[in-house]
């Protein structure tokens, strides 16, 4: 199967269009809007400077039928890892996929309130993410809802905190 | 037997007694301080779960408070039996990055370099495969020829193992003539070698009935677990990141990507042994083609990366590791992300061995070739 940049994209803002949830509706003036249609990115990116082809940007909802997406397109999980933004107060996830037989890398990333990090889990479309979001969840506190088990993988068994978040001392 | 039986677990279904077994963290078979949990019924395994940990570092936390610079010598203690990818992935990412120019000279001399740790890691993966699967004399020549590579790349750049050879655009030092010729030599030493080990090894029977048809793991596992380098090239696939995402000049060079269709452990065997052999061809042409110039770009003093994100990846021996770079455009990164192929290639494990009996899933650990701090980090 043959994957072009271009098709790919076509068809990833088509899964966004439809996966994207209904504009909140504004009730007061004060209120910050909800999610906005420019927090949905798919850019096509130079693989010389960037070091992938395509660049997602959605919503955490959305990160599930990405991944069907880029499953049903024969693409491999690559690796799942979060970035911290402590003063932003969010937490970015970002999922890197290869493709084994074209010249092919898709990330795609998604934030979540520093408050609340959680989202869903894409362990059942790619089983390999399993030890990733472990990963993901022992660093940086961010919950796979429907994870088959979310205890520590490297760290210690009995481990509570998340060193990679931006709030936790390193020892040097 | 070094396994200990710990505890005895549940009943079975059909009244089967099951009991678990403790494969490490101190085993020979796992290489390194790795735990299996392996769930037994008899000589059948149940489920194999990996427990990973015991060595973590935390690189990733030590590459948010040190300078690229200061971070470079972690890069090479991640997978030590394939340092110089590792640093090359990591001065590769903050070239991207920078936009720094390598010469030309300085890319053959990296391609030479890792050319040869690459052999020199398959050499250790064959010795220690082999002394697991109950052979001890192939360990012997392995490292006795393993030693003139780290004896070449001791030379080079003063570490045998952990090197640190690569800077931010260039390298520590150029090469010298003991190292061309010494390299030269070594891959005209090495061919009839491979044909001693295809006598002595590959082409035994006891070998063949141990690894065939053993293990099997797909394409399509190795892409839904993103298990890559001779895992994936010996469930057929040709994906090679050398290839699938140039770098450095392997454009310009000429090699196969080897691969096998059978996705047992012999596959993956004679995938890193054809490796061998296309590496040593990857010399030749870098050794003819060395350009005269210089080995080292002009790179600012003190590196700061332009606010974002950067991946690069190379094809370690082990298969695809890739390093993400997220700056905010101060002098130290805001997070360094690594990829390591053991841990992808070790979370195969536990669906690949499911039904299989314990000593066939020896060879299949050992098919994988872990390294433990790679997984660990």
């Amino acid at each position: 199967m043959s994957v072009a940049v271009d098709e790919l994209r076509g068809g990833f803002l088509r899964l966004l269009e439809a996966h994207a949830t209904p504009p909140v509706p504004v009730a007061a003036e004060s209120q910050p809007p909800g999610p906005a249609a420019e927090n949905v990115v798919c850019q096509t990116v130079d693989p010389r400077a960037r070091g992938y082809n395509l660049n997602v940007a959605l919503l955490p909802s959305q990160v599930v039928a990405a991944a069907e997406f880029l499953d049903a397109h024969g693409f491999a999980i690559d690796t799942v890892t979060g970035v911290d933004w402590l003063a932003a107060g969010q937490m970015e996830v970002v999922y890197d996929y290869f493709h084994p037989s074209e010249r092919m890398r898709v990330a795609v990333r998604t934030r979540v309130p520093r408050s609340q990090p959680e989202l869903p889990t894409i362990s059942r479309v790619f089983p390999g993410a399993n030890w990733h979001e472990r990963e993901t969840h022992e660093f940086f506190g961010i919950r796979f809802l429907g994870h088959p088990d979310l205890s520590p993988l490297l760290l210690p068994e009995d481990a509570d905190y998340h060193p990679l978040r931006k709030d936790f001392p390193g020892a040097a | 037997m070094l396994l200990e039986k710990t505890q005895i677990a549940d009943t079975g279904p059909e009244g089967q007694e099951m009991f678990v077994l403790n494969l490490g963290p101190q085993h020979p078979a796992t290489h390194g301080v790795l735990r299996v949990k392996l769930t037994m019924d008899g000589e059948y395994i149940l489920r194999a779960e990996p427990v990973p940990g015991y060595i973590h570092r935390m690189h990733e936390k030590m590459g948010e408070n040190r300078t690229y610079a200061k971070f470079l010598p972690n890069t090479s203690r991640i997978d030590y039996l394939s340092a110089m990818h590792y640093t090359h992935a990591f001065v590769g990412a903050v070239e991207r990055a920078a936009g720094i120019e390598v010469p030309r000279r300085t890319e053959y001399i990296r391609v030479l370099t890792s050319e040869l740790n690459r052999i020199s890691s398959h050499l250790v993966w064959f010795g220690a495969f082999l002394l697991d699967l109950g052979g001890f004399t192939p360990l012997l020549y392995a490292f006795d020829d393993r030693e003139k590579i780290l004896d070449l790349l001791e030379g080079l750049c003063g570490a045998r193992l952990t090197y640190c050879y690569y800077r931010f655009g260039g390298l520590c030092n150029d090469v010298d003539d003991e190292f061309l010729g010494g390299t030269r030599a070594f891959v005209s030493y090495m061919r009839p070698r491979l044909e001693l080990y295809r006598k002595l090894v590959t082409d035994n029977i006891i070998l063949r009935k141990r690894l065939e048809g053993i293990g099997p793991i797909d394409a399509t596992l190795c892409r839904k677990y993103g298990a890559t380098g001779p895992v994936i090239r010996g469930a057929g696939v040709p994906y090679d990141v050398r290839r699938a995402e140039p770098y450095s000049v392997y454009p310009e060079l000429d090699f196969e990507i080897v691969r096998f269709p059978e996705t047992d452990c012999m596959a993956r065997y004679r995938v890193r042994m054809a490796e061998i052999e296309q590496s040593l061809g990857i010399l030749e042409q870098a050794l003819d083609r060395l350009p005269d110039g210089p080995f080292q770009a002009k790179v600012p003093r003190v590196i700061k990366l332009p606010p974002g994100d950067t991946c690069y990846a190379v094809e370690a021996a082990r298969g695809r590791f890739m390093v993400r770079i997220v700056s905010d455009g101060q002098d130290i990164p805001y997070r360094v992300k690594l990829r390591t192929p053991s841990f992808a290639n070790l979370s195969v494990f536990e669906e690949a061995t499911r039904g299989m009996m314990l000593p066939d899933a020896l060879a299949v650990m050992g098919s994988l070739d872990l390294v433990i701090p790679d997984i660990d980090r």
